[in-house]
């Protein structure tokens, strides 16, 4: 079962009212788990929170047996770069960089023992059934918002990790994109026995998860 | 792991190069500037402490030793009083030292034509690459670079210019037959036109030539014992040649006839002590001055300014490293969401610093690549850029 765990969460900003309270969340290995609520909830906190992207006041994230808290911070950007996939809602791309080098860059700062060039064949697989490796060279800037969306998937799929926090993955997307990309994701969770933990305003998607829950349910 | 910071600021900057290329070039015209000022001052030493150290002394009208100096060593063109050929005579006859003449009142164009006599081309050690020296009247040589700028040579022709525009009944310009083309030396005499001192009376009018009067009665008028007085149809000949050659004549004590100045080379130490006593007094109408003294005081001067100069320029490229700090910072406050996301994705604040260091150092070196090609621009004109200001 593994997975992630949070038990006993609180989280503010500082000098504001909004509070995130999670008492106890558990998506196991192989599963997935969609995030609702409207924007300006708090999805995406709670979803970096998750990624050990921000600290909680108390509680803590376990993803398997890892306590996010117990790591320091270079340990911590280890472990994403290693185990946590991240799509951003904003694609979190640098323009003046191309596709290949977009994907590749988290690795390129890090000698992490991931074979790049066996990295970058993956990622060109992976760009090659989400339409995308004919842009493999092309700048990021000249992407359209799908194209973006789609290089930011296959970023955050590249180095196979184990754990897939994805922030409206899909927004962009035209509906058969949409169908490819949610089949992937969902693939992909099955097939490598990964947690994905999907933040969504889309409630057409919650037919395709069965465990999800309202943003709203954890708001203090 | 420096490559990943350094590729990463290389993209960013080769991607926004109109950006980079205008802050570098900035910079580097600030960088360049005292650097150049430093080229200049030292072509301007050495283009200028050898020829004053190699002239002894100079003999010239009373007045601005610094202009005497100009004008004798450096043939700049200014308005000087001059001596006459009685100074000449007077400093020849105390036979204290050799004196070389030298007249540079007239022009061909912009080009000095420096009227003297032959020692001076020995004195300067002055060779000839192609041609023959001053053979007679009317004859010319020219410096290497008039030779290259204007396409002259051996066996060509140079008109003089006449000095004063609305003069329209005086002295018509002298065609000069070139004999030779002096070999470059890298001073002053590569920009330069030489005549024998009797051609430049002839420029300036006091010698002239003319058709046989004796054999032309139908064009006197009047007749005296001693002059004749002829009407306009007596050509007057603005080209000395083999033909007409024996009609020119000059008129007058050439002891009244004008100088520039004289150089003064003195036997030894006594006689030079000898003749800077004999012209120290300040009711003479001449004076003797030593070049290398002027030259020196010309030197602390500049120097003084050079200092001002690079006191201003340290404070330009105080103010232009503060505005490159600003730039840099702005940028990277504008940058703040990427830098956010290159965090997100997992790159840490060392590598994040390192980035932003790449850039900031690499718009450096591309300023002081820039600044190196200015100044080694200005180096490789510095000499000629020199010689130019000075003449």
């Amino acid at each position: 079962m593994p997975g992630l765990t949070i038990q006993n969460l609180r989280f503010s900003h500082p000098g504001s009212s909004f509070a995130l309270q999670v008492k106890d969340l558990r998506v196991g290995a192989g599963s997935a788990f969609a995030l609702l609520g409207p924007s300006g909830a708090g999805k995406t906190t709670l979803l970096r929170l998750m990624a050990g992207l921000l600290k909680p006041e108390i509680g803590d994230v376990r993803l398997d047996k890892t306590s996010l808290l117990s790591l320091s911070e270079a340990e911590r950007r280890a472990f994403r770069l290693t185990q946590i996939g991240m799509v951003f809602q904003d694609f979190a791309l640098l323009d003046y960089l191309t596709v290949e080098e977009n994907i590749l860059l988290p690795h390129c700062f890090h000698a992490l023992g991931k074979n790049r060039a066996a990295l970058a064949d993956h990622a060109r697989t992976l760009a090659d059934q989400l339409g995308i490796e004919r842009h493999w060279q092309q700048l990021a800037g000249r992407l359209s918002q799908g194209e973006k969306q789609r290089v930011a998937i296959i970023r955050a799929l590249a180095h196979r990790p184990r754990f897939l926090f994805a922030d409206e993955p899909t927004a962009s997307l035209d509906a058969t994109r949409r169908g490819q990309v949610m089949e992937l994701l969902s693939r992909y969770t099955r097939e490598q026995q990964a947690t994905f933990i999907l933040v969504t305003h889309d409630t057409d998607l919650i037919p395709l998860f069965p465990d999800h829950a309202r943003v709203e349910d954890f708001t203090a | 792991m420096i490559t990943a910071p350094l590729h990463l600021a290389w993209r960013y900057v080769s991607r926004h190069r109109l950006q980079t290329l205008l802050l570098a070039g900035a910079l580097a015209l600030v960088m360049a500037l005292p650097l150049c000022l430093r080229v200049l001052v030292g072509a301007a030493e050495s283009a200028m402490r050898q020829r004053a150290s190699d002239t002894p002394q100079l003999l010239g009208s009373r007045g601005s030793a610094l202009d005497l100096m100009l004008t004798a060593l450096y043939f700049k063109r200014q308005p000087l009083p001059t001596v006459t050929m009685a100074h000449l005579h007077e400093l020849r006859d105390t036979q204290l030292a050799e004196a070389i003449p030298l007249d540079a009142r007239f022009h061909a164009q912009q080009t000095p034509i420096i009227g003297t006599e032959i020692e001076y081309f020995s004195f300067r050690h002055l060779r000839l690459a192609q041609g023959k020296m001053l053979t007679r009247l009317g004859d010319c040589v020219i410096g290497a670079r008039v030779a290259a700028q204007r396409g002259l040579a051996q066996g060509g022709a140079l008109f003089s210019s006449q000095e004063q525009v609305f003069d329209m009944a005086g002295v018509y310009p002298l065609k000069m037959r070139i004999t030779g083309v002096l070999a470059a030396n890298g001073s002053a005499d590569d920009d330069a036109i030489f005549v024998d001192l009797k051609t430049t009376w002839l420029i300036e009018g006091l010698a002239h030539g003319h058709d046989d009067v004796s054999t032309r009665p139908d064009a006197v008028l009047k007749a005296t014992p001693d002059n004749l007085i002829a009407n306009s149809s007596v050509r007057m000949f603005s080209e000395v040649t083999d033909a007409n050659l024996g009609s020119f004549h000059f008129h007058g004590d050439d002891s009244a006839h004008q100088l520039s100045a004289i150089i003064v080379r003195p036997k030894d130490a006594k006689s030079e002590a000898l003749l800077a006593g004999r012209y120290q007094k300040s009711s003479l109408p001449v004076q003797l001055i030593q070049p290398i003294q002027e030259y020196d005081l010309l030197m602390s001067t500049l120097f003084q300014m050079e200092k001002l100069a690079y006191s201003i320029l340290a404070v330009t490229l105080l103010a232009a490293a503060t505005v490159s700090a600003l730039v840099f910072t702005l940028s990277f406050r504008i940058r703040r969401r990427e830098f956010s996301t290159l965090a997100d994705i997992g790159i840490s604040p060392r590598d994040l610093i390192l980035t932003k260091a790449f850039e900031a150092a690499l718009v450096g070196a591309l300023s002081l690549l820039f600044a190196g090609l200015i100044t080694a621009l200005v180096q490789w004109n510095a000499a000629q850029w020199i010689r130019q200001m000075l003449s």
